[in-house]
């Protein structure tokens, strides 16, 4: 049986920029360990000799032209942000108070 | 109902539109009413293209009024899957997270419908970014199924199905992760196919799992799937992962394929490992006597073995949220979608995380920390690399089995649609939920569902799965088509005369939302794509 400690989902979920509730990291700590039980199976056929596969069709070196294409415009890119200013996309301070 | 001019197939549509019988924006209007009569109750669209797309239709008809080539298809109606992108509508993927956000562009197979004089009627509702297999987890509420709307339609792309079962649209645009397009079909009594990946662009399909995601056609018959395909097919240089080659005409394969329906010299494989125990009676008594039809139209039935696809599901969990968890990383606050910000401010990286946490539901959050995980040093091997292994094993799985035979045949989903909710409480059905699907996604090989009747048990659709050789498409269609006529002609008429009639709302029982924390969990059998563990 798996195990999750509430700091190891807390850990996962800081990795994944993701602010959850201590109600959910509870939950997590709980549903990944039985999820993680499960899906290890897979390594009782992964053995040395066999390759991993990592797409389905693979293509080797898909390459264009280096010009310039069909490309969005400045106005286009920003179309969807939720705040923009000068043409560029503006976010909050990058670093907080204490760094 | 005779002239009814939603119950026609896209094809037939086509044909009077051409002779001049109807016109688009009669044809576009007669489905936009029908949509207004019933998707109070259905709930396939998250968005409705209205006057847009009578527009569209009016210019359509003036261009053919005006002696232009509008094509084979020029006028005809057609859904789209809210996972692809659309400069007109907004393209949310059903999650909050992009609720109202409208692309700067059209994902390459939209742009591809628009080519061909397609009038778009709206975006249909799915499970939020495509994680789901019931439409349950889409953050607008779920579709309900046309043959009863207290059922699943599948998913994620229930709307679709939906929408096509329900004559709101001829047919539609679907994508298929490890089911999505071929279980919702399965359910709805209609027809779905997933590409050879790289057959169909994902440019513009908002990415789940970028090795496994295939956009692909939704419809009530094969040759409509066929013509659909033919139109988003083909290379595209905006998706590296494009197979750059030339392929057969899938309507011709099809159209071959309902005039001769001898099938001597065909062999079909049955795959030993996809049904049996965990299947619903009426899902193997009707995929037996399907077996018995083609072999009295000449075909050769035999048993193959595909003993790592046992492990599909296991592989299939680890790939899958690794993928998700970093496609879903762009979801980041600054270039789209939400913002939200954390009481008295906060860093990017703060705003970044409140976002995330107020945008995703709980199957998203739950498979990005997945996928994490999976992809963690220490961890890395043990999952990520063993189930990369596996995807090498079921590959040769195929490889051997498609030496022996030409096709492969497996019900496509091992129950008729189950109840809103009712899923969680039957874990060994459960475990073998989408096991069907998953394998031909991993493998990349093509695969088809087509309706074969409904279970007697409980009067829903029965599903098969076909399943081709990589590039073999065409064998799909052919093979499909064969089929299809041999079931209308032992029937008398097509499985979806039998719908019933589709009321026009539903009075939703009280129940709450769901607590992120009781959802079902990933393996809990709701999975679209993915399935019970």
């Amino acid at each position: 049986m798996s195990d999750f400690s509430r700091e190891q989902v807390q850990h996962l979920a800081a990795l994944s920029r993701i602010a959850l509730t201590p109600d959910e990291v509870d939950h997590l700590a709980t549903e990944l360990a039985s999820i993680v039980d499960n899906v290890r199976k897979v390594s009782e056929v992964a053995t040395a000799d066999v390759p991993a596969t990592s797409h389905p069709i693979p293509l080797q070196n898909v390459l264009r032209p280096d010009v310039v294409g069909d490309v969005l415009t400045n106005e286009q890119a920003l179309s969807g942000a939720p705040d923009a200013a000068d043409g560029r996309f503006r976010v909050s301070a990058i670093l907080g108070e204490e760094q | 109902m005779g002239d009814d001019l939603t119950r026609l197939t896209a094809s037939a549509l086509a044909d009077k539109l051409a002779a001049g019988e109807v016109s688009s924006v009669e044809a576009t209007s007669a489905h936009l009413d029908r949509i207004a009569e019933i998707d109070g109750g259905v709930h396939a669209f998250l968005h409705i293209a209205g006057d847009a797309a009578l527009k569209r239709a009016s210019e359509v008809d003036q261009l053919r009024a005006d002696g232009h080539d509008v094509g084979p298809l020029g006028g005809v109606p057609i859904a789209i899957k809210d996972v692809l992108c659309t400069y007109d509508m907004p393209s949310t993927a059903a999650s909050r997270i992009l609720e109202g956000w409208i692309p700067p562009y059209d994902a390459t197979v939209v742009a591809r419908l628009r080519s061909a004089n397609l009038i778009p009627l709206g975006k249909t509702n799915m499970d939020e970014f495509a994680m789901g297999s019931s439409t349950e987890y889409s953050a607008y509420g779920p579709t309900r199924n046309p043959w009863d709307l207290d059922r699943i339609p599948g998913g994620s792309g229930g709307g679709s199905a939906a929408a096509v079962a329900s004559f709101e649209a001829p047919f539609a645009l679907g994508s298929d992760t490890g089911g999505s397009i071929r279980q919702p079909a399965a359910v709805t009594g209609t027809v779905g196919v997933k590409p050879t990946y790289g057959g169909v662009s994902r440019y513009g399909a908002i990415a789940l799992a970028s090795s496994l995601d295939q956009v692909g056609p939704v419809s009530r018959t094969v040759l409509d799937a066929a013509l659909l395909h033919d139109i988003i097919g083909g290379h595209d240089p905006r998706d590296s992962t494009s197979l750059d080659q030339l392929w057969p005409s899938f309507a011709d394969a099809a159209r071959a394929g309902a005039e001769n329906l001898a099938l001597s010299g065909v062999r079909i494989g049955v795959v030993k490992e996809l049904g049996g125990a965990g299947f619903q009676a009426g899902v193997t008594q009707r995929f037996t006597e399907t077996l018995r039809l083609l072999e009295q139209a000449g075909a050769e039935i035999v048993e193959v073995s595909a003993p790592h696809f046992e492990y599909a599901i296991a592989a299939y969990y680890l790939i899958l949220p690794a993928e998700a968890s970093s496609n879903l990383a762009r979801f980041d606050s600054v270039r789209f979608g939400l913002r939200v910000t954390p009481e008295g401010g906060g860093t990017v990286e703060q705003v970044m995380a409140a976002t995330r946490e107020a945008g995703f539901g709980p199957e998203v959050k739950r498979r990005i920390i997945l996928g994490t995980y999976a992809l963690s040093a220490g961890y890395y091997d043990a999952y990520y690399g063993s189930a990369q292994k596996v995807r090498t094993l079921i590959q040769r799985d195929f490889d051997a089995a498609f030496e022996q035979v030409d096709l492969l045949l497996s019900p496509s989903a091992p129950t008729t649609a189950f109840k809103f909710g009712e899923k969680t409480a039957d874990p060994l059905s459960m475990y073998l939920n989408d096991i069907t699907t998953i394998p031909a996604n991993l493998a990349g090989v093509p695969g088809m569902g087509l309706p074969i009747g409904l279970a007697p048990e409980d009067g829903l659709p029965v599903g098969l799965q076909i399943m081709a050789p990589a590039r073999e498409d065409a064998r799909l269609y052919r093979f499909g088509a064969t089929l299809e006529a041999l079931l209308e002609d032992a029937w008398g008429h097509p499985l979806l005369d039998l719908l019933p009639t589709v009321p026009h709302s539903y009075e939703p029982k009280p129940v709450g939302r769901v607590p992120a924390h009781l959802a079902p969990q990933p393996g809990a059998g709701t999975e679209p794509d993915g399935g019970a563990l």
